[in-house]
């Protein structure tokens, strides 16, 4: 079963339901580099609320769905990490999430605006000063 | 309702990893660990079983308890029939992998559990780990 995608304006929202096999989580980075490539969204929300296991598998596939957004242009916030599972994290080892995070999908969907929002008067600041840059 | 003490899962599929780890997990339950010591041992099992299943093809999961007056233990014995480890100490390591991972499986186990013992060969290898905790 794939993970469904939401749009709403600019950001996706997805909510991880159940466990899923190293293929699925494959897909979902699949489906949403994609959405972010085709123009669709400037960034996502994945809300990991009903997931219990984040191993270094899982962990890895956050991290790089999250690296891959970003040197698209993309922001990638993850959301609702159960307090068991971030305990786990950090038992595991240090620095295993290098994902932006919030606690709950309300402040995550928050924390992505302000970012986006924040990249894109840098990008107005860029070009308020075309002198500063090379070959733009 | 019956106590399942003793499961064995084979391990073929990337579905059998997540079968694997809520047997672990309902077993953990059973026996008497917290909840905190069922997702330690839940994503331990996770780990060992994806490695079983990478590196080896598959393999077998095996989950126990060991219930005395003074404490109980949980075993997880995960067995394959592939290449073995070629080096343990470095498999142990953070941040070394050989399979493309973040390299934090092994080293995570050990600091999941209580103790690890890793026997290898070129033949297989087999994995057990122990968590105790006092009644």
């Amino acid at each position: 079963m794939r993970v469904p995608v939401l749009r709403l304006g600019h950001i996706l929202l997805t909510s991880v339901q159940s466990d899923l096999t190293d293929e699925q989580a494959m897909t979902l980075q699949g489906d949403i580099l994609e959405l972010l490539r085709d123009g669709k969204a400037d960034g996502i929300v994945i809300d990991i609320t009903s997931v219990d296991v984040v191993d270094s598998y899982m962990a890895r596939v956050l991290n790089e769905t999250a690296r891959m957004a970003r040197i698209m242009g993309g922001e990638v916030v993850l959301t609702g990490m159960q307090p068991l599972v971030a305990l786990t994290l950090v038992e595991m080892g240090r620095e295993i999430i290098g994902v932006e995070t919030a606690l709950d999908l309300e402040s995550g969907v928050e924390r992505l605006k302000s970012s986006l929002a924040r990249r894109d008067r840098d990008r107005n600041d860029t070009r308020a000063n075309p002198g500063d840059r090379y070959g733009e | 309702m019956a106590n399942e003490t003793d499961i064995t899962v084979e391990v073929h599929s990337q579905e059998d990893i997540i079968t694997a780890r809520q047997s672990g997990r309902e077993l953990a339950r059973q026996s008497g660990f917290g909840t905190v010591d069922q997702t330690r041992l839940a994503t331990v099992i996770s780990e060992l079983v994806r490695n079983a299943l990478v590196y080896a093809g598959g393999g077998t999961c095996r989950i126990y308890s060991d219930i005395s007056d003074s404490q109980r233990t949980l075993h997880l014995v995960v067995s394959d029939e592939g290449p073995g480890i070629v080096d343990v100490p470095r498999a142990l390591e953070p941040g070394f992998s050989s399979g493309g991972g973040l390299g934090l499986g092994l080293p995570a186990v050990r600091r999941l559990m209580d103790d690890m013992t890793i026997d290898t060969h070129p033949t297989g290898t087999v994995i057990h780990a122990r968590m105790t905790r006092k009644r």
